[in-house]
């Protein structure tokens, strides 16, 4: 039961080819950057786009199936989206935008208020029935979008950027609300987003998507905890090397090697944190230190501490206090050396 | 940015202001001769005659019918160009748009051709109905929505173009068909470039002289409008009539000016 | 309020009459190149430039016939013809319309004209014309007279009472005792005479000279004693003409043999 789907679409520019497999009742967050395909693999989802290969199955119903020429359309799929702006009716009230997908199933105008007066009750909107859409916040127009999807009873939810329109201070509050609404729905839920911290509490696995593919998958601190790609790396804050690892040593890089705090062999992804890494202005001296020379190529201010980019045989983001960077004149071209102890670098499989 | 602006607003080159009252003198002079020409005294008397009262209502009647004509047929015409891909779009809009730049009495010349009784629809509609166009009421209306029509299809798809495709495509997911979709989301949002767009195609079949002429004829009751009044007016010698309709006719030209004014400034 | 009426009229024909000399200047050159400018019998040595007629739609054919006779005889004179409903035409000449000549359907609109002192002397009758019936070829509504126009299921034009055509109609119709069911009233002779051509109406009273200018697309149907009810065609000199040589030598034309001719082919009456 659940989703099953193996999509292609080829559209020049972006060639999307993604499986993807949703449990019933789980939420799935797909985390990639703009114009990976997450909006397409939606769309085809949803139905609004006809895949050029490929097969969909919704609780064992196949909807589409490209080699077998079989295709159902949006209106039959039972398939609820909440887009990116909500896209409420503007020309109906709330209650008309919640009651809409009843009435269009030839349900009474009487019976499908009633029911969707009981939905925005359960989402705390009772007393703004009567409004127009543009009277509503950010927020509250999440959840009649919600509701208006939901009311249908789709087997699936897809969600596009929830929480994109919304501005930064309502964010946490309209997150944590939709979390809960969603773990009271019992079908599939496919939540698109950019932002990992989003892809982190609403979703049960994270699928990351690159450039059409994906490229990881996983419970979210597995995925925050090991990147295995430069994209999810940066998102989660480490640094992510890869190399070839033999006993407690990998080399990575140019030549560079990499103490290890554990044994490991064959190809491995080498992450650590950037508070991790400490910059001085000659070669520590210790043990069990990895150390590499690196020239600064870029420093910004990263909430208290100041974040340098800087190159080398292996190229590290290093956070450092705004001290440390008066005190070594680190400022771009300036050569340093970079080190890190074993213990803050963990080794995983490639 | 605000000092900047005041600094030059007061500046007009007189090679712009010279031309420019000109312009409205041309514009604003033939009204002001009218009002000096009308004959106040007898201005009751005139509107209150049999021939001005029976060729208002025809025209404001024909004028209305032809509003709904232009709506119940443009609007999905409008439609048809904004939202589908299909072929010969940018062709159909063009002959949809040509009677807004042809001269009304060559449509009215066209119309005849097709619904006159030796035209090529007109012959049969004729014959198997018994349904004869031209000379009839029903010709007015006809010869007012081929000169109004695209005014309001051209306002319509405006509105169109600028709503959100997107809204279609959610309410396709809540299970509503294509009609449903147009019905219930689409219309409503453009609500106000379809009222605008009535109201100007309104407007303009009041105003229709060329088409009705050519196509429908001038019998008092049955298809002279208040401009073929007028023309009848001028042309029989009785200018205090030509003068009273025309400022009727500007009278509610400016009426609908202005409450479009107010909407589009309300919304 | 007249007054001011008046002025700006006057301007009007002042702002033309400067665009008319411009015109003359043109034609001044042109004479200058035939240095002696005669015309074939001398007689019109003097007569030059540019006069506008203002004429009755039910001119149109003879008349044009006459101006291409009157440039045989006045090489220099340049004669433009305006046609149009004679009740128009004898409003825009009372307005201060600046013509040379005014030839209308009936007196009655002439008159008009003559009451707003625009009209120089006393107009001259020119010729006659009667009314007659005209159906597309092959007469497919049956028409067989007057009585005719009374039936509700043919299509009838008829000339707007007002202008002159419709008062000659509206005179026969009363005379025949026919209430007739007009399905348009055209303000245009012209106008009845291409409907009867299109076969968009099977019958319009229209002149006897506009049937038969309109060639074999149209029929006529006798009228009995059509010839009870008459239209004068006067003409007259305009009091301000531009030009008020050409356009006695033009008047004098339409009176004269060669107008009699012109419209005697066109089937006008004489006077």
């Amino acid at each position: 039961m659940g989703l099953a789907a193996r999509v292609e679409v080829d559209r020049g520019e972006l060639r999307l080819q993604v499986d993807l497999e949703v449990g019933a009742g789980e939420v799935v967050a797909l985390l990639g950057p703009n114009g990976a395909g997450k909006s397409t693999l939606l769309d085809v989802l949803a139905g609004l786009l006809p895949p050029d290969a490929g097969r969909i199955a919704l609780d064992g119903t196949v909807l589409d199936d490209v080699a077998h020429g079989r295709r159902t359309a949006a209106r039959h799929r039972g398939v609820g989206l909440v887009a990116q702006d909500y896209l409420l009716f503007p020309g109906l009230t709330v209650l008309e935008n919640v009651a809409f997908g009843l009435r269009a199933r030839g349900e009474t105008r009487r019976c499908a208020r009633e029911h969707a007066r009981q939905w925005l009750h359960r989402m705390d909107l009772g007393e703004h029935e009567r409004r127009r859409p543009g009277e509503l916040s950010g927020g509250q127009a999440q959840r009649v979008a919600l509701a208006r999807a939901l009311i249908v009873e789709p087997r699936l939810l897809l969600l596009d950027e929830p929480l994109a329109a919304l501005d930064a201070g309502t964010r946490p509050i309209v997150r944590a609300q939709l979390r809960r609404h969603l773990a009271g729905y019992e079908g599939c839920t496919v939540i698109v987003t950019h932002d990992p911290l989003e892809a982190m509490v609403l979703g049960e696995r994270i699928v990351v998507v690159e450039r059409g593919q994906v490229v990881q998958q996983g419970a979210p601190d597995e995925v925050a905890r090991r990147p295995r790609t430069d994209y999810v790396a940066r998102l989660v804050g480490l640094n992510l090397l890869r190399g070839t690892a033999r006993g407690r040593v990998a080399e990575v890089g140019d030549r560079a090697e990499v103490t290890l705090a554990h044994d490991a062999h064959g190809p491995v992804h080498i992450a650590f944190p950037p508070v991790a890494v400490v910059l001085s202005p000659e070669r520590p001296q210790g043990s069990a230190r990895n150390a590499w020379p690196v020239t600064v190529r870029d420093l910004e201010a990263h909430g208290d501490l100041v974040r340098v980019t800087a190159d080398g045989p292996v190229p590290v983001l290093a956070d450092v206090t705004p001290l440390a960077v008066a005190d070594l004149g680190l400022a771009p071209g300036v050569r340093a050396w970079a080190s890190v102890k074993a213990g803050e670098i963990s080794a995983y499989p490639a | 940015m605000t000092g900047h602006r005041r600094r030059t607003d007061g500046r007009v080159p007189v090679a712009l202001l010279v031309p420019s009252v000109l312009g409205v003198a041309v514009l604003v002079l033939p009204m002001v001769g009218l009002l000096l020409r009308a004959p106040w005294r007898r201005l009751p008397d005139i509107l209150s005659s049999d021939a001005v009262l029976t060729a208002l209502r025809l025209s404001l009647t024909t004028a209305t019918a032809a509003t709904a004509l232009s709506l119940v047929c443009g609007v999905p015409v409008a439609w048809l160009l904004a939202r589908t891909r299909m072929p010969g779009r940018s062709l159909l809009r063009g002959v949809v748009t040509v009677p807004l730049v042809l001269p009304p009495v060559i449509g009215g010349i066209a119309l005849l051709m097709v619904f006159g009784r030796r035209g090529v629809l007109g012959g049969w509609l004729d014959e198997a109905l018994g349904v004869s166009l031209p000379f009839t009421t029903a010709g007015v209306v006809l010869a007012q929505a081929f000169v109004a029509m695209p005014f309001l299809i051209v306002s319509v798809e405006g509105a169109l173009r600028t709503t959100d495709r997107r809204y279609d495509d959610v309410a396709a997911t809540l299970g509503a068909s294509a009609w449903t979709t147009f019905r219930r989301v689409t219309l409503p949002s453009v609500a106000p470039g379809v009222l605008a767009g009535a109201v100007l195609c309104w407007a303009r079949a009041l105003g229709e002289f060329g088409a009705t002429v050519t196509f429908a004829g001038s019998f008092p009751g049955t298809t002279r409008t208040l401009p073929l009044q007028a023309y009848v007016a001028i042309g029989s010698g009785d200018t205090d009539t030509a003068i009273v309709l025309s400022l009727l006719m500007i009278a509610v030209s400016v009426a609908v000016l202005v409450a479009m004014r107010r909407r589009w400034v309300g919304a | 309020m007249r007054d001011a009426g008046a002025r700006r009229v006057g301007m009007l024909v002042q702002a033309i009459g400067v665009a008319g000399l411009l015109v003359a200047c043109g034609g001044d050159a042109e004479g200058a190149s035939h240095p002696d400018g005669s015309p074939a019998d001398g007689s019109g040595a003097r007569i030059s430039g540019e006069v506008t007629v203002l004429a009755a739609a039910s001119l149109t054919e003879p008349f044009e016939t006459l101006g291409e006779r009157l440039a045989d005889r006045y090489p220099d004179l340049e004669v433009t013809f305006s046609f149009g409903p004679s009740s128009g035409l004898a409003e825009q000449a009372a307005a201060g319309a600046p013509a040379d000549v005014l030839a209308t359907a009936n007196t009655v609109t002439m008159d008009t004209a003559v009451q707003a002192g625009v009209v120089d002397g006393t107009p001259r009758v020119f010729a006659r014309n009667t009314l007659a019936l005209a159906v597309p070829a092959g007469n497919p509504g049956n028409v067989t007279g007057p009585a005719d126009l009374a039936r509700d299921e043919l299509r009838v034009a008829v000339c707007e009472p007002r202008v002159p055509c419709g008062a000659a109609a509206e005179a026969l119709l009363d005379r025949a005792g026919v209430e007739a069911a007009p399905d348009t009233l055209t303000t245009d002779v012209k106008e009845a005479v291409s409907l009867v051509s299109l076969g968009e109406v099977d019958a319009a009273l229209v002149y006897l000279t506009d049937a038969a200018a309109a060639g074999d697309a149209v029929e006529t149907v006798d009228v009995p004693r059509a010839g009870a009810v008459v239209n004068d065609y006067p003409v007259a000199v305009m009091a301000d003409a531009p030009n008020p040589d050409g356009a006695h030598a033009v008047v004098d034309a339409v009176t004269g043999e060669l107008g009699r001719d012109v419209l005697a082919e066109a089937g006008f009456l004489e006077p």
